[in-house]
């Protein structure tokens, strides 16, 4: 075959190529250029995580305003540090706000759900949200439940 | 009894011999890179190794991710979560199926050609006449193809998952008739670039190097005999697919954090 029309072929190849790879970051992940948004950290102590994982999204009224960046165990007391980055847009959470974890759906994920207080003061970045709400841990609750009928 | 022990020994030698020879070949034929002067040699050998394998490539990947979406659709609507289906076969194809099942048609279909062209060139004494003239055969033949592999596979990969999921999205969304919104978003939520597709880009680079790398030692180092060069490019596909699906193993245990 010509050298030339090899040439062209080859370009098409590889053209084909990154328009494939455009599709697949376009189109399947949904990847924005430049999604390196702006957050603060905010943490949080839980007496459980129970499946609660990295990345797992943190909502305000069913809104996602950021992400768990971190679970580690606290020392001290024995409670799980979670450590949320939330948008820096969403900056006026007040310091009486309250983290719950929840699940989505029934077999879903577990989320970070946060609910606004009423003071006028603001979370800064480094903040502790003090009144939190652990996870449900279903075989727990069975246990409660069994205790109270016998 | 020390017949048989020495056989082993002469086994394990042999083995290690042949990985020895196959990576100073490989070792030193991809830094001779392909220069300006002949970038003609390594776009033939694109052409060669990735155009002619497009058409295989496409029509498997839409067969795949038409019938994922088929046995997906059956399994996903007895829970009544069918609008995961675009995710479910998106995860597979990016990271699974669309870098082996490319690395498993690129070794069958241009692994084999490469084997058996410089297994014939050898045989013919191309190889040692170009020595004689002065011209390196790793530079001019080893060298275009290496880098080719390197190249076509992960283009060809990515075809694959592209096709693939345009397949199941035909069969789920226009004919089983899975919500449209639902499929895309489901599939645009769970699926990271980061995390997934570039994972299943690094695997095929690295099948693409492998598959090339196996093809071409084993013409290389082919009996310079038609019967020999019929056993090595056996020995090419089977290796390369075995290759393909082990290191399909420890790439994935490595890089999706287990």
């Amino acid at each position: 075959m010509q050298m030339r029309t090899i040439e062209i072929v080859v370009g098409a190849f590889m053209l084909a190529g990154l328009i494939s790879l455009a599709v697949l970051a376009i189109r399947v992940s949904g990847f924005n250029v430049g999604a390196e948004t702006n957050t603060y950290s905010v943490y949080a102590k839980f007496e459980n995580v129970g499946g609660l994982v990295v990345r797992a999204k943190v909502s305000i009224a069913g809104v996602i305003v950021g992400q768990v960046a971190e679970i580690s165990l606290d020392q001290q007391s024995f409670t799980a540090l979670v450590r949320m980055e939330i948008e820096s847009d969403v900056d006026q959470l007040s310091v009486d706000s309250t983290a719950a974890i929840l699940t989505e759906g029934l077999l879903g994920g577990k989320f970070i759900g946060l609910t606004i207080g009423a003071e006028d003061t603001f979370l800064k970045d480094g903040a502790y949200i003090t009144d939190t709400q652990s996870a449900i841990v279903l075989e727990d609750m069975i246990g409660k439940f069994l205790m109270k009928q016998f | 009894m020390f017949a048989s022990i020495r056989h082993l020994g002469q086994y394990g030698i042999d083995l290690i011999t042949a990985l020895g020879r196959a990576g100073s070949i490989w070792w030193q034929a991809i830094w001779r890179r392909p220069r300006l002067a002949n970038a003609h040699l390594l776009f033939r050998q694109i052409y060669q190794l990735g155009v002619l394998s497009v058409v295989i490539t496409i029509l498997s990947g839409f067969s795949i991710g038409a019938v994922l979406a088929l046995q997906g659709y059956n399994q996903l609507v007895k829970y009544g979560s069918e609008s995961a289906l675009g995710l479910g076969v998106a995860l597979v194809l990016v990271m699974e199926i669309g870098p082996v099942v490319s690395g498993l048609l690129f070794a069958g279909r241009a692994g084999s050609a490469v084997t058996a062209e410089i297994g014939l060139m050898k045989a013919t004494e191309q190889l040692s006449s170009m020595e004689m003239i002065g011209v390196d055969p790793l530079q001019r033949i080893v060298a275009p193809r290496l880098w080719a592999g390197f190249i076509s596979m992960p283009i060809l990969a990515l075809m694959f998952s592209v096709v693939g999921i345009w397949g199941s999205s035909l069969i789920g969304v226009d004919w089983l008739g899975v919500y449209e919104g639902a499929f895309w978003s489901a599939m645009q939520d769970g699926v990271d670039f980061r995390s997934h597709v570039l994972k299943g880009i690094i695997k095929s680079i690295v099948f693409g190097v492998v598959v090339t790398w196996i093809s071409v030692y084993q013409g290389y180092e082919a009996e310079p005999t038609s019967e020999g060069i019929s056993r090595a490019t056996t020995r090419t596909v089977v290796h390369s697919s075995v290759a393909v699906l082990v290191l399909d193993f420890f790439l994935t245990l490595l890089m999706f954090n287990f």
